[in-house]
């Protein structure tokens, strides 16, 4: 069993954990992610690790209520325990000292992000960050990711905080004035889509980290299968970061909706069970 | 005496009932079936089932207790041997083994030796019975085994018998390896799978799930700060192999290994009640004809599929699965496409699979497995209309622990090279299982674990 010894909400449908995991905690690095289960009825969900305090023995995880599963999960509390929490996972983020990085995150991606940008900067790298989210409420932890980052934009797609519209505005005018030379995107699929089509335009190697369906997470299934540069490849294994110039986006988009018929029957038991 | 040839039919569940539900299809021998099938046994002097079994167990005195009615002797026959007879018996390949080697074989009727250990082994497990474990007094030799598949377990099992300190490190949230997620529950019930697992823990053997190999520990961090004196690495064939033709990822395209995981390991057919979901086919085609590929295909119909393919390029005869699955599969309505090959998934624009589109072969000469080889007919490409695809193709070595260990040599399909020993290229770590032969049998696993305890044992005490 794995104690949440911390639970923390960023807004009304983002949550903390810090789950006592030492094991994980000891070995993990920044890129890398977990796989947990609540109970013995639980599916195994992929979380990319936000945090780590090998010293504690902590994992930290932000998830967001989307379908059935995140759902139970931020319903449970300070001191419960999850059944099952595996890894690291993955392989680690390729962190050197580039010269200048750009991380653009958006949504629930500022959470994985964040250990990334922070090792980019004890690398050596200028850290530029742009951060997009729909609205002022919805942004989280932009006071920690600011405190590694040497220059920091938020961006809203209703301009209630920083710049009004998409993140690739920001991103664009940042490309155009700065010799970036290594780009991270982290976020919803369309997001990173867009943002590397926006640097292949400025031959700006873009890593992204992608976070597709898992059951295993250990390479067993295949169920994260992704195309890259044309050929088949395994977010568990071989990514969960990826040449985002090199992704089948498109495909990835669609590997998403396999259960879309599903989540709706799951959506009804979690309004039945209360969360 | 005349010889008995008459083997005693082990009675199966009625297919058009069967092919709905998960409920063993097998139902075992009753008293009077086993006394009569153990009553036929030779009791030959120099026996031929035991050099066809990978375990070696005293057959002839299994079933010659049978005969006596000892039947709780005759279990601890087996486990003196086997750490899971129930298993082996519902799931050993036995007519390539036991009772292929058995010398009534050639005429047809060979002792029903799975049948008879199986029921020796359920008896013993339904009386409730406390089993008496003996072990050696301790050695203070501690030994870590990667991996808690058939493998594993078996040499775990050994080692603690012999008195050594042993700890399995399992990735998944539970013991058993492809028992668990691989093998459906209709073939080989979880309840039984568990409950034979259990005598591991009994032993003192510790028990470290969701702690992938590898990744927390890596080999040498086990050996030098955790103190173990020796590792078995049995993480199994871990990754699936697709066919690399497009269409591939379409989204009701699955691996055997994905599909089967997410309906036996997180018990997808009991969907909503457990949360893990799985796609519905309406008209599912199985590429390949193992029995993994015969699993795949029983699950489909029990889920609601209305026709069921296997998909397999050569003909009846080269079937590689087990006679009796792929007879219970055909009872229970799959239909075989044989001496057909896919060579695109078709799809729509939304990513989901709408057929298949393949080319029909012919056998020519024979190969080098001494098989006639299928040749594609010119020409010959037709669409299956088919929702839902599963690839039961075989699995590659897993990659993540092989990351991680240093030094070790590999084949170059990525295998642990291992001698008949299980030594590797490194002092201490010793292999063996699908991790050095490539996916095999659950019976062949169980046997490299056990020869290698041997081989272990031996290096411990010399050292």
């Amino acid at each position: 069993m794995y104690k949440i010894v911390k639970k923390e909400m960023l807004n009304p449908s983002v949550v903390l954990m810090d789950v006592y995991a030492p094991d994980i905690a000891r070995v993990c690095k920044a890129g890398q992610f977990i796989v947990l289960r609540i109970d013995e009825v639980g599916e195994r969900i992929p979380l990319t690790i936000a945090d780590f305090f090998p010293e504690e023995g902590l994992v930290r995880i932000v998830t967001q209520a989307v379908g059935y599963t995140s759902r139970k999960l931020m319903n449970m509390s300070q001191g419960d325990s999850f059944l099952d929490f595996i890894g690291p996972l993955g392989q680690e983020s390729e962190i050197e000292n580039y010269g200048t990085v750009l991380c653009v995150c958006g949504g629930l991606g500022i959470a994985p992000m964040f250990p990334i940008a922070r090792a980019l900067k004890k690398a050596g790298n200028k850290v530029i960050t742009v951060v997009g989210a729909r609205n002022k409420e919805l942004l989280i932890w932009e006071d920690i990711l600011k405190e590694v980052s040497d220059e920091f934009y938020i961006t809203t797609d209703d301009g209630s905080c920083g710049t009004k519209g998409l993140c690739t505005i920001v991103t664009k005018e940042i490309l155009d004035r700065e010799k970036i030379d290594h780009a991270w995107a982290i976020g919803p699929v369309i997001m990173m889509k867009f943002t590397a089509l926006l640097t292949k335009e400025y031959n700006v190697p873009t890593t992204v980290s992608m976070n597709p369906i898992m059951v295993d997470g250990t390479g067993m299934c295949g169920a994260c299968r992704l195309e890259v540069d044309g050929k088949t490849k395994f977010a568990c294994v071989d990514g969960p970061e990826f040449d985002g110039h090199k992704v089948n986006w498109d495909l990835s988009m669609k590997r998403m909706n396999i259960y879309k018929a599903k989540e709706a029957i799951s959506l009804e038991k979690a309004i039945k069970g209360g969360f | 005496m005349a010889l008995n040839l008459n083997r005693v039919d082990m009675p199966n569940r009625d297919p058009n009932a069967r092919n709905k539900d998960f409920i063993e299809v097998a139902e075992g021998y009753d008293v009077a079936m086993a006394e009569e099938e153990a009553s036929r046994c030779l009791n030959c002097k120099k026996p031929l089932c035991r050099s066809g079994c990978p375990v070696n167990i005293d057959i002839p005195r299994f079933i010659n207790q049978v005969t006596k009615k000892d039947y709780d002797a005759a279990y601890y026959t087996l486990k003196e041997f086997s750490l899971l007879p129930a298993v082996c018996g519902r799931v050993c390949p036995q007519e390539h083994q036991c009772e292929g080697a058995c010398i009534l074989n050639p005429k047809k009727g060979a002792i029903g030796i799975g049948r008879l250990e199986r029921y020796v082994a359920d008896k013993f497990r339904e009386s409730g019975k406390e089993e008496a474990l003996k072990k050696e007094a301790p050695t203070g030799k501690k030994v870590a085994v990667l991996g808690g598949g058939p493998a594993g377990l078996s040499c775990a099992y050994d080692l603690a018998k012999l008195g050594h300190e042993v700890t399995i490190f399992e990735a998944l949230h539970t013991l058993g390896g492809v028992l668990m997620y691989g093998i459906p529950e209709f073939r080989l019930p979880k309840n039984i799978v568990e409950k034979e697992i259990e005598n591991i823990e009994k032993l003192g053997v510790k028990i470290e799930i969701n702690s992938v190999a590898g990744r927390v520990n890596t080999v040498e961090k086990l050996m030098k700060e955790d103190g173990f004196d020796a590792v078995f690495i049995a993480t199994g064939a871990g990754l699936p192999y697709f066919l690399n033709i497009p269409g591939e990822n379409l989204n009701e395209v699955y691996s055997a290994n994905e599909y089967l995981t997410r309906i036996n390991l997180m018990k997808a057919y009991k969907f909503p009640e457990y949360d893990t979901p799985v796609f519905v086919g309406d008209k599912v085609a199985v590429i390949g004809a193992g029995n993994v590929a015969m699993d795949a295909a029983r699950v489909s119909k029990r889920l609601g599929a209305k026709e069921v393919y296997i998909v397999y390029r050569r003909s009846k005869d080269e079937v590689p699965a087990r006679l009796e699955e792929l007879e219970h599969a055909e009872e229970e309505g799959i239909k075989l496409q044989l001496l057909t090959s896919p060579i695109e998934v078709l799809g729509d624009d939304n990513g989901h699979v709408t057929g298949l589109r393949c080319v029909s072969y012919e056998l020519g000469e024979p190969d080098e497995s001494g098989r006639r080889k299928p040749v594609e007919i010119p020409n010959s490409e037709f669409d299956m209309p088919i929702d839902m695809v599963v690839m039961a193709i075989g699995q590659g070595p897993n990659p993540l622990l092989l990351e991680t260990a240093k030094g070790l040599d590999l084949n170059k399909r990525g295998n642990i090279i291992a001698d008949d020993y299980g030594k590797t290229s490194i002092d201490g770590v010793f292999a063996g299982g699908d991790i050095v032969t490539g996916a095999a049998t659950v019976i062949l696993a169980m046997g490299a674990g056990k020869n290698t305890a041997a081989s272990i044992h031996e290096y411990l005490m010399s050292k």
